[in-house]
């Protein structure tokens, strides 16, 4: 079943003429994801791999029935670019630019409230059901159809875990990177109940980091509602305080949101800590029975 | 991005927040002409003393000896003349300490009561949010770590901003009785908001907030903290970045489009992703070792960013070995075998390098590494072996 994305999903790519919007555009539709449409203001009838530019997202969903969106455009025009998707009604909007003003993302979620869109990210690698639908930029390849789902506020570290999970023969339901900054559209607490209810998912791993409460709020969450296996890693235990380790999120502020904190808490709360990076596939492969093929 | 407290007060009092009136010096000249000025301003008929208050990036300056008394124009020169250009450890500096860049002199208060308030975004509610609390003077983070109780905060909507019912409960959270210091409190956390909302900041600060002689509420010390992902919009700002209070090496790293930052230990590290780059640090003080810096090398991780990348990890002698740890997936392992080698002949790398690459066409970028022959280049396939074999080779590198 997985959650967010699937065969259904009909995708638009916001900033497709630019230089990561037309390369990422190429790779998602080889991944087979239909990607049905692209907006640049100005630059309608033109085509990148075939798919047809339109000057609005009201536009283009209109000419294509697209439910979905990706951003690419420069940090300076996400906000205005999320507004455009969420004023278009588009159900689900991934924004994979980085750099965005946190007063923006601030703005955009009091619009959110109100609307009927989902936001991703931004700062993210965007969402994959495996073999079915690939928004972002994350390697299709390394991914597999299976029952793991795997949340995450990094790229690579998630790349990392989803190749560990598929060397050991787990495949994977739904994986999602929630994003790096500080304001972000979807949280680990908005997507877990999505988890829990999905009948593909039979556990999750969970990657998190230091700054903010998102994990905090995710273990009394796990804690109260969630029943399936939590397997949590959390990066930033060498993180000196009131440094910005490279998100715009992962700053330990005021002493608050350290890794072993969070990891404390969410051991606490039922979930399985996993110490080393290294561990993810080998210690979802300990708890769980046999790998189960969807 | 941090500005000085000078700055964050020239701001204040732009935008009508109370304040202690206050002259900018950097020479000990400026400072006695200065003084003479600022006592015919506020305190022409009385007693002066005068705080001669060290203006760096940093909190605790007090304890460090960075706020002197002058008690005449001569003192305030004399003070100037020690503190500008000093190097200030606070327990906020780190051991290195910050150079002092100029002085801000200011009538001289014992308050009774000392107030904490700040506005910063509430994270995982997207909306802003004042703290306070009735014990100031010291960290926030003291305070609530003795009482967590002791820090309130209240959480406001952003279309609305603060409005009179959330700012007469942090009132009370102050004690704050007489309706002038209510009528003070809400022109100063109105002001806070303007100013939040224009110059995109991420924290603003008052610590101490206190109440002068006469009962009124007054801003001592002043902090603003400005988000570096809007300062494309704010140049005025931007022209107020004191680099001589940031770390060199950082800054360069920085304008190379590299995110580092200087650790204690002796492994380099270059990796590509933030999240990564984090576990990375981890995994290698999980293996006994520690970290040099964190760096990430960014998406694209292409020759000329992996070389300065290398350069950047080089230019800190604590360095005994570098562990690389690359997860291709778009950029592909063979591109980045390629890059890795062409960057470490061009620097001439001589120290051990541990080189972990996975994803895409990892066996073309391992072979790359092998038939290379580089005596220094050992290819390890897995994150753990490839973490413990760099602090094997940095603790022997460090005894020969």
């Amino acid at each position: 079943m997985s959650i967010l994305v699937d065969q259904n999903t009909k995708l638009l790519v916001q900033g497709i003429t630019g230089q990561a919007g037309a390369f990422h555009t190429e790779k998602m539709l080889e991944y087979g994801t239909a990607v049905v449409g692209g907006v640049t203001p100005g630059k309608a009838g033109q085509e990148v791999h075939g798919v047809p530019v339109f000057n609005s997202v009201d536009e283009a969903r209109k000419e294509t029935g697209a439910n979905a969106t990706v951003i690419f455009v420069p940090a300076k025009f996400c906000y205005q670019a999320i507004m455009d998707a969420i004023e278009a009604q588009i159900e689900l909007v991934v924004a994979i630019t980085e750099g965005v003003p946190t007063m923006d993302m601030v703005r955009i979620k009091h619009r959110l409230a109100d609307s009927k869109t989902r936001l991703i990210g931004p700062n993210c690698p965007g969402l994959i059901t495996p073999g079915q639908c690939k928004i972002g930029i994350m390697p299709g390849y390394i991914h597999n159809p299976g029952s793991v789902a795997v949340l995450s506020r990094s790229g690579t570290l998630t790349y990392d875990a989803v190749y560990q999970l598929s060397e050991v023969g787990f495949g994977q339901s739904t994986c999602i990177g929630i994003g790096g900054d500080p304001v972000i559209g979807t949280g680990f607490t908005d997507v877990l109940p999505m988890l829990e209810a999905d009948e593909q998912t039979e556990a999750i791993v969970m990657i998190g980091e230091i700054g903010g409460t998102e994990e905090d709020e995710a273990a009394e969450l796990i804690k109260a509602y969630i029943k399936k296996p939590v397997f949590s890693f959390i990066a930033g235990r060498m993180a000196p305080k009131e440094k910005r380790m490279g998100h715009a999120g992962a700053i330990i502020a005021g002493g608050k949101g350290t890794a072993v904190e969070k990891m404390e808490t969410l051991r606490k709360a039922g979930a399985i800590i996993i110490d080393s990076p290294a561990d993810i596939g080998k210690t979802v492969k300990a708890h769980l029975k046999a790998p189960s093929v969807a | 991005m941090k500005i000085h407290e000078y700055q964050a007060k020239q701001m204040f009092a732009a935008y009508g927040i109370p304040l202690q009136r206050g002259v900018v010096a950097k020479t000990a000249e400026e400072a006695k002409t200065l003084y003479a000025s600022l006592k015919e301003q506020v305190s022409p008929n009385e007693d002066f003393l005068c705080n001669v208050k060290a203006q760096l990036h940093a909190g605790g300056r007090g304890k460090a000896g960075g706020v002197l008394v002058a008690h005449s124009a001569e003192e305030a020169a004399e003070h100037t003349k020690n503190l500008v250009g000093k190097i200030l450890v606070t327990h906020q500096t780190g051991a290195e300490g910050l150079p002092v860049t100029a002085v801000l002199l200011d009538k001289r208060m014992n308050p009774e009561v000392e107030m904490y308030l700040a506005m910063t975004i509430d994270r995982f509610s997207a909306s802003p949010v004042v703290l306070a609390s009735r014990t100031g003077g010291m960290e926030i983070e003291d305070v609530a770590a003795e009482d967590p109780n002791a820090v309130v905060s209240e959480v406001f909507g952003i279309i609305e901003g603060p409005q009179d019912d959330m700012i007469d409960r942090v009132a009370k959270v102050l004690e704050l009785k007489e309706d002038h210091q209510i009528e003070d409190l809400r022109k100063t956390i109105k002001a806070m908001w303007q100013i939040f909302e224009d110059a995109d900041a991420s924290l603003i600060e008052i610590n101490p907030l206190v109440l002068s002689k006469e009962g009124r509420l007054i801003a001592l010390d002043a902090k603003v903290n400005v988000d570096d992902n809007a300062l494309f919009r704010h140049d005025d700002i931007e022209a107020l970045r004191d680099p001589t209070q940031e770390d060199a090496t950082e800054l360069k790293a920085n304008k190379l489009g590299l995110s580092y930052v200087g650790l204690e230990g002796n492994i380099g590290c270059l990796v590509n992703g933030a999240g990564l780059a984090m576990a990375t640090n981890d995994i290698i003080k999980l293996s006994g070792g520690e970290p040099a810096n964190f760096l990430d090398v960014g998406g694209g991780a292409n020759v000329e960013q992996v070389t300065n990348a290398f350069s950047i990890i080089l230019s800190d002698d604590k360095v005994k070995a570098i562990l690389v740890n690359i997860f291709g997936g778009i950029m592909r392992c063979d591109w980045i075998a390629e890059g890795l080698l062409k960057a470490t002949e061009k620097l001439q790398v001589s120290i051990p390098i541990v080189v972990r690459l996975q994803g895409t066409n990892v066996e073309e970028g391992r072979n790359i590494l092998k038939q290379a022959n580089a005596l220094n280049l050992i290819s390890v396939d897995e994150l753990g072996e490839a973490a413990r074999k760099v602090v094997e080779v940095a603790n022997q590198q460090g005894k020969s």
